[in-house]
């Protein structure tokens, strides 16, 4: 199999990645790959070392070891950590997006809504006033905000609209791979079913590959295709997540899933 | 006939780390082959492992030792030691699971959860929910109710939105597990009898049947899952 072959071929490669905070491990010799249109779920609780790994994946944190590869849109692999700055900005801006637990954190919050979605498209060359308008205007529609919102301000939205805004606004670009650090984490549990279903929609629609960190193992087992279950650092578990869910094998899968509460 | 499903030496254990590391031992050495047009029922008693089988063929639960064999055209995949990419194509391509209990989704209509599969499969979103409306009119679900998310149904109600959704795709290997549990006669005439339309376009079937009854009248055999669980040959 030819590396340029993009159906075929991981969209993500990482290796053994390893982030220490002195003596401290935040993780250690993590490695996965990730195909197109795959979505796998980080699971753990705090401090299991799922949101460093992700701030190493984002560029956010410098790995102490390890490599991360990207197939980049003209099909190579490319080592992320060696690529230019301009380079790597680019990616960040058009064909990788972040979903943030906090929206406050991912959104311009005093901007308009509708300059929130324009700012990524412009970002990527557009300049047309009119169609960044009727693009932003579309993608307000399909994250189910009213299109009459376009103008204001984000922090007159509620919170669960403020998160589907942040979507929106990553997914503007078409981007290949999002990362998404507890996206339901804050809201209500109405407005978390909301936004996962739409979630599920948009990625399964737009065949985008997701690495989403949870604690809540509910919200995996309805995204995700494959699971990490991670503690003090390291993966202790991975496979497929109703495997994992329904047969775990490590003690501590054994666990998490144990302490689920039933409603 | 064409085996389409084959199951030789396959063993499981739980180990429960929980509990001390306690090992329930589930099923050493079972075989099994299944032919295409042919519904092989699972037997024995209440915690024999009879799930547990069904959710091993569909990856679900994993085997410690074994193979299971899936034909997709003209190759066996052991899905034991499939990748989880290989599973997930396998799943949407050849081997349907119909589940005691429906994993609800919030806010997909009945409608929309049965036609999935079919759609994945590459029908049009359009003649698939269609087909699912029939489906769902042939199992006598209300009207009323297809275009709500199942969250709310009955058991019964519940249990034909699954096998609503398990009978629509087109697949070579059925996976059912009490299909009939909760249904009253007149529905559970009709799923025997979408079961024998699937015999008879080919289509292999393992299931469990609640009901002996319903089992003589399907299944072409059964098979006692005791065989591969009893005492000695798992201690």
């Amino acid at each position: 199999m030819v590396e340029g072959d993009m159906k075929h071929g991981p969209l993500l490669r990482v290796n053994r990645l390893t982030k220490f905070y002195g003596a401290r491990t935040g993780c250690r010799d993590v490695s996965f790959e990730l195909w197109p249109g795959e979505v796998l779920a980080i699971v753990g609780e705090s401090g299991s070392g799922k949101t460093t790994l992700l701030s190493c994946l984002w560029g956010d944190l410098m790995p102490t070891a390890g490599s991360i590869e990207y197939r980049m849109r003209d099909g190579r692999m490319r080592d992320v950590m060696r690529l230019s700055e301009a380079e790597r900005r680019l990616l960040m801006r058009t064909d990788w997006g972040f979903v943030r637990q906090n929206p406050a954190d991912g959104l311009r919050m005093n901007v308009s809504a509708g300059a929130n979605v324009g700012e990524r498209l412009m970002a990527v060359g557009a300049r047309h006033y009119g169609n960044i308008r009727s693009e932003a205007s579309d993608w307000l529609g399909r994250v189910e905000i009213a299109t009459d919102r376009i103008d204001d301000m984000p922090r007159q939205f509620s919170g669960g609209m403020r998160q589907r805004l942040q979507i929106a606004r990553n997914l503007v670009t078409g981007p290949r791979l999002v990362f998404m650090d507890e996206p339901t984490g804050g809201l209500d549990v109405s407005v978390q079913a909301r936004l996962l279903d739409l979630l599920r929609g948009l990625v399964a629609d737009l065949s985008i590959a997701v690495v989403i960190v949870t604690h809540d193992l509910a919200v995996a087992r309805l995204l995700s295709h494959r699971m990490l279950v991670m503690r003090g650092g390291v993966v202790v578990e991975e496979g497929l997540t109703d495997q994992v869910l329904d047969d775990p094998q490590a003690e501590y899968s054994q666990l998490l899933v144990s302490s689920i509460l039933q409603a | 006939m064409q085996e389409r499903l084959r199951i030789s030496g396959l063993d499981k254990t739980f180990t429960l780390h929980l509990q001390g590391g306690t090992v329930i031992p589930v099923m050493k050495d079972a075989n099994l082959s299944v032919s295409e047009g042919e519904c092989v029922a699972l037997a024995g008693p209440s915690g024999a492992g009879k799930s547990s089988l069904l959710r091993m063929i569909y990856a679900n639960y994993r085997a410690n030792a074994g193979e299971i064999l899936i034909r997709e055209q003209d190759t066996m995949t052991n899905i034991v030691t499939a990748d989880p990419r290989k599973i997930i194509e396998l799943r949407r391509s050849t081997i349907g699971y119909v589940s005691q209990f429906l994993r609800v989704i919030p806010r997909v209509s009945a409608i929309d959860i049965v036609a999935e599969p079919a759609v994945v499969q590459g029908r049009a979103g359009d003649d698939a929910r269609d087909a699912a409306r029939a489906l769902l009119a042939r199992l006598n679900l209300p009207e009323r109710l297809w275009a709500l998310p199942p969250a709310t149904f009955s058991g019964g109600e519940q249990q034909r939105v699954n096998i609503a959704r398990g009978f629509l795709s087109s697949y070579d290997l059925l996976l059912l597990d009490e299909p009939t549990a909760s249904l009253d006669a007149a529905n559970r005439r009709v799923v025997m009898d979408m079961i024998g339309e699937k015999k008879a376009a080919g289509v292999a079937i393992v299931a469990i049947f609640h009901d002996e009854e319903v089992r003589d009248a399907i299944a072409d055999r059964v098979v006692d899952v005791t065989d591969f669980t009893d005492a000695e040959r798992v201690a």
